[in-house]
């Protein structure tokens, strides 16, 4: 998928200035994932401790990925499948292509799959003459108005009901143009009727991997609606995408953070579906795939290994980080340009397309740490933030007045007395100038912050004069 | 495609600072994947005797939408499906696993329930499965595939029921795998237990909140799930 990272300024103003993704924002943060989430893991007493234990099943898995993917690879054929390995996304795109026409396929229906996404594999099918038709609801809902997720896990959040109306409306023109679709559930029943008798005739189904077993060589998925089981057991043929860091080594490990998943994402005590899916039918059985294929992608994951942003490789794609996010929550999904939004957008973003292509993003964040205090399995997220600003800094990414501004921030900061002197000065001076009112409507220098908001004025005494003042008092005693 | 995994595969190590596996931590992750021991475990269910555990998973799934009979015995089942159908305003017709345990159910105590044996086909409107075991900690169903129990029974009507004796609610995810394990036979050696092609957590009827967080049912699999829990000594 192409990538508008770089304009992330204009796509974050125009995402301030949409009324209607501004209401769908205030649904989500104000009753929407947070709240509930805060309530599930209230009842579970070890969900803390299971956090712990998250960390460790995928950092132990990720030191031994090698072993792990052998393993699994052997495990997915000893049961009948066939795993392909694909650096790249073209590669990606490639294989299922080749799968599709050796099926014979005319249609196909796809479960919800961020590495699809990742791939552009839509695009690259429709090209090749195969139209997937997405059968997540949110999913569904996106591909009408060709437009990329703005979630991790709710691909319509930006939406608010009467727009997914219109677009049911102009797409499903045999249909009443006067039925009433004020209702959620109205609009849901009619992408179920609409959707169901495409997943009976497809030929080939593609969902996604939440997890992958390499004791068993399986792979899970986790959905609400039901659409990724009737992707995989009615067409002929099942594909798997998968990336790399997917891999856990025992069912019993995948447990674990499947209690850490559906509570940290839609706030759920468990999702309505989780399938576990081993090989093809086997022998007797009446129903399920005649063929079961799993793509593995790189696409710079395995050099992200061993690295400063290795820990991202934890993630297990809930999107508690950007449910909690202030900017996730001002802007919207969308305006990080590419198909991973929010905190974790900003992280994995710049190592899979380059900081070149993604230069804004880990800049969008007050590094608050919220994030990184709800992640399932403890990403320090801020702190990976942080390298990637020190990389732009480096590679000179940043805009001339910034990195001017921080090189002359920096030698100052360097002279730690002339630093003190400075912000004793600047404190004196605006805690004299601000003093009755207390704040600043506008100051030279700072109207990016005094255009939209009042600065408050400083007491009076810089922080570092107070508490050399208090420590020699204490010495004295 | 041996490229590209060997590229990979080269490129993990190179990542790691390191060259391939040594033998001996190679033999050290191969004994951890056969020990498949369990992580820490939830005190909710695993700390309750049995009668408890089963009015947990019926709590549980109550919880999230599913709707529950307690029945004394098998015997009660035909009266239980049929009040059910009624009392849903759906036909008296069903499509059920061809599963021999169902059969031991007499259904000619009402012969007006018109039943079918196989897999689902669009048609049809209620299906009757098994379970393979029912998890307590969140009111889960786990369904298994099988010669006996296609998957699609569980996905395509728009009304599912399934028969759960009580001596099979177990506490834990990790639970109901063991009992897995242990049907397929460990072979002694890593990751040569057959498993079914599918296993199924169920966990309440299908839904959807992806319409401005709001949670409806019945996106795309079953908008009702009803659960038979035909208590111990019953089934």
């Amino acid at each position: 998928m192409e990538a508008k990272s770089r304009d992330f300024s204009a796509s974050a103003r125009a995402g301030l200035a949409n009324d209607n993704l501004q209401q769908a924002l205030d649904i989500m943060t104000q009753r929407g994932f947070p709240s509930r989430r805060l309530e599930v893991v209230a009842r579970l007493p070890e969900f803390e401790a299971l956090r712990e234990v998250g960390r460790e099943i995928k950092d132990h898995t990720l030191a031994h990925l090698d072993f792990y993917l052998e393993l699994y690879e052997h495990n997915v054929v000893a049961s009948g499948g066939e795993v392909h390995w694909a650096r790249t996304p073209e590669e990606a795109c490639e294989i299922v292509l080749t799968v599709c026409r050796t099926a014979g396929a005319r249609s196909v229906t796809k479960g919800k799959s961020m590495i699809a996404e990742e791939i552009g594999l839509n695009d690259f099918l429709e090209k090749s003459g195969i139209t997937p038709v997405e059968t997540d609801l949110g999913e569904y809902i996106i591909q009408l108005r060709h437009e990329p997720p703005s979630h991790l896990i709710a691909p319509a959040m930006h939406l608010v009901k009467e727009q997914v109306a219109d677009a049911f409306r102009s797409a499903h023109r045999t249909l009443d143009p006067n039925r009433p679709l004020a209702e959620p559930q109205a609009l849901c029943d009619e992408a179920r009727a609409i959707l169901r008798p495409q997943f009976l005739a497809a030929d080939v189904g593609i969902t996604g991997a939440n997890f992958l077993i390499a004791e068993t060589g399986s792979s899970i998925i986790v959905t609400n609606e039901g659409n990724g089981d009737l992707t995989q057991i009615l067409p002929r043929v099942h594909i798997v995408l998968a990336s790399l860091e997917k891999l856990v080594p025992t069912f019993e490990d995948a447990a674990t953070l499947l209690r850490l998943l559906a509570r940290s994402a839609t706030g759920q005590e468990f999702s309505s579906y989780t399938t576990v899916s081993t090989g093809p039918r086997r022998p007797g059985d009446l129903d399920g795939p005649e063929a079961y294929h799993v793509i593995l992608l790189d696409n710079g994951r395995a050099a992200m290994l061993g690295g400063e942003f290795h820990d991202m490789l934890r993630c297990i794609r809930c999107g508690a980080c950007m449910n909690h996010c202030p900017v996730y929550a001002a802007v919207g999904g969308h305006a990080y340009g590419w198909v991973y939004p929010g905190p974790m957008g900003a992280v994995l973003t710049p190592s899979l397309i380059g900081i070149e292509e993604a230069a804004p993003l880990p800049n969008a964040s007050t590094l608050c740490g919220r994030c990184e205090s709800v992640c399932p399995v403890k990403i320090p997220l801020p702190k990976m933030l942080r390298h990637w600003r020190e990389r732009e800094f480096a590679k000179k990414l940043a805009p001339r007045i910034w990195r001017s501004g921080l090189s002359v921030w920096a030698w100052v900061a360097l002279r730690p007395a002339l630093y003190h002197m400075l912000t004793e000065v600047a404190s004196r001076t605006l805690g004299w100038v601000g003093g009755r009112r207390g704040r600043f409507r506008n100051l030279p220098f700072a109207a990016g912050w005094t255009g939209v908001r009042d600065m408050p004025a400083p007491e009076g005494r810089s922080f570092h004069s107070l508490w050399a003042e208090r420590s020699k008092a204490a010495g004295r005693k | 495609m041996t490229a590209a995994r060997d590229a990979i595969l080269a490129a993990i190590c190179r990542s790691l600072n390191r060259g391939p596996l040594d033998p001996a931590t190679a033999a050290a992750l191969r004994a951890r994947v056969a020990a498949h021991r369990r992580n820490l475990i939830p005190m909710r269910a695993a700390a309750l005797d049995h009668p408890a555990r089963v009015n947990l998973f019926v709590a549980m799934a109550e919880a999230v939408q599913a709707t529950v009979a307690r029945l004394s015995s098998i015997d009660a089942v035909p009266e239980a499906v049929a009040a059910y159908l009624a009392a849903e305003n759906l036909p008296a017709e069903l499509v059920m696993a061809p599963d021999p345990g169902l059969d031991q159910i007499p259904w000619e105590m009402r012969p007006l329930l018109r039943i079918r044996r196989g897999r689902a086909e669009a048609a049809d409107a209620v299906s009757l499965t098994p379970c393979f075991a029912a998890i307590a900690e969140t009111g889960t169903l786990m369904l298994a595939s099988g010669a006996a129990t296609p998957t699609s029974l569980n996905f395509l009507p728009d009304t599912h029921i399934v028969l759960v004796p009580a001596d099979r609610v177990v506490g834990t995810y990790e639970d109901g795998w063991d009992r897995l394990r242990d049907l397929a036979g460990e072979c002694g050696e890593v990751g040569r237990q057959l498993l079914p092609r599918t296993v199924n957590f169920i966990t309440g009827p299908s839904r959807t909140g992806d319409i401005e967080q709001r949670i409806v049912l019945g996106a795309h699999g079953p908008r009702r799930l009803h659960i038979l829990v035909v208590e111990d000594g019953g089934a």
